[in-house]
């Protein structure tokens, strides 16, 4: 048994519901940039994760490349999440929503519009035109955005089921670079905030759980560790630590020491 | 089979960005069984038209100057 196995968490946390369906774990990961297939299967295993990112490609005809995921990866045990990553527009952005439905066993989408090639920041005009007419075709719209209060609000306007704010860069594991606009964006939906990218270690998760997020979305932070199995362990008891300690409460920060020991009977 | 029956029962499509010649009549089955494809784990656009139905694979055939794009799910974040 493990440390996270002995810890009763559903006594001591709520469901994580969005889009009506019931998800058993807060923590999400990307299946891209392992190794290979056996070690992002075991580190998949390791998080805990149940909802499981994938990206949608041409097929290599030639094999030169490896097979596709669902070789590797069974619908049954985990919930495939297809993403439109790579779309620099609406309109490809669509495309790609609609070959993952249909390559897919869901109607649910991860949304990326991605405006700029260097930074890979989300395009967030396109993203809200994207939202709704993808949630307008029966879609669970999940879609990944900046930590701008005002996007966030228009994604779950258009329909969005939920609302993923970046906590740094994609790939960047730059870690939570704006906690106050993250509680923010937290504080004002009504709709889930799941943070997607920008983590790259586990008291980075931590600290994005504490700001009171729903969850947390990650794929590099587990494929580029040394040790990925090490890693997706550390990252699972890193985010339910986090939410723990959201949950708990944290006690109030104080400029002045205030002893915790009795400061009566001292010796005379 | 003569020559001239076989150039003139070949049709030129593109499949994946890449030009192809197949046989005239080659179904979207009969195209992933070229390529020893799974149906259940292969998406088929044609001409800008997802293909859902999978049980009308079999008899659905190619046209000449189709364009057909074969995506699956790999890794991704």
């Amino acid at each position: 048994m493990t440390l996270a196995d002995s810890i009763t968490l559903p006594q001591l946390d709520t469901d994580l519901v969005i889009g009506g369906r019931t998800f058993t774990s807060r923590l999400m990961v990307g299946t891209g940039k392992y190794a290979s297939n056996a070690q992002m299967v075991a580190a998949i295993e390791a998080s805990g994760a149940e909802v499981v990112t994938v990206a949608v490609r041409r097929v290599d005809l030639d094999r030169s490349k490896d097979e596709g995921v669902l070789h590797h990866l069974s619908p049954d045990k985990f919930f495939l999440l297809a993403n439109t990553a790579g779309c620099f527009n609406v309109t490809d952005a669509l495309r790609y929503a609609r070959l993952g439905r249909a390559a897919g066993f869901n109607e649910w989408v991860k949304l990326e519009v991605i405006g700029d090639q260097q930074t890979l920041y989300p395009d967030t005009a396109g993203l809200i035109e994207a939202t709704k007419v993808l949630a307008a075709e029966g879609f669970k719209v999940m879609a990944y955005t900046n930590d701008d209060l005002i996007a966030a609000l228009r994604l779950e306007d258009a329909g969005a089921v939920c609302v993923m704010p970046l906590a740094s860069p994609i790939g960047s594991g730059l870690g939570l670079l704006n906690p106050m606009a993250i509680r923010t964006i937290k504080h004002r939906l009504t709709v889930p905030v799941i943070v997607d990218a920008g983590v790259g270690t586990a008291s980075d998760a931590t600290l994005v759980m504490e700001q009171g997020v729903d969850g947390i979305l990650m794929n590099t932070a587990l494929a580029a560790a040394s040790d990925p199995v090490r890693m997706a362990t550390a990252m699972r008891l890193g985010v339910d630590a986090g939410r723990l300690a959201y949950l708990a409460g944290r006690m109030p920060r104080r400029e002045v020491a205030v002893p915790s020991s009795p400061t009566t009977g001292m010796l005379g | 089979m003569t020559p001239l029956s076989t150039a003139a029962a070949t049709i030129a499509l593109t499949v994946n960005g890449e030009p192809r010649s197949l046989p005239a009549g080659t179904t979207i089955a009969g195209l992933l069984a070229i390529h020893d494809l799974d149906a259940r784990l292969v998406v088929v656009e044609r001409n800008g038209t997802i293909e859902r139905d999978r049980t009308a694979f079999e008899a659905t055939a190619l046209d000449d100057r189709d364009v057909i794009e074969l995506v699956h799910f790999v890794g991704g974040g």
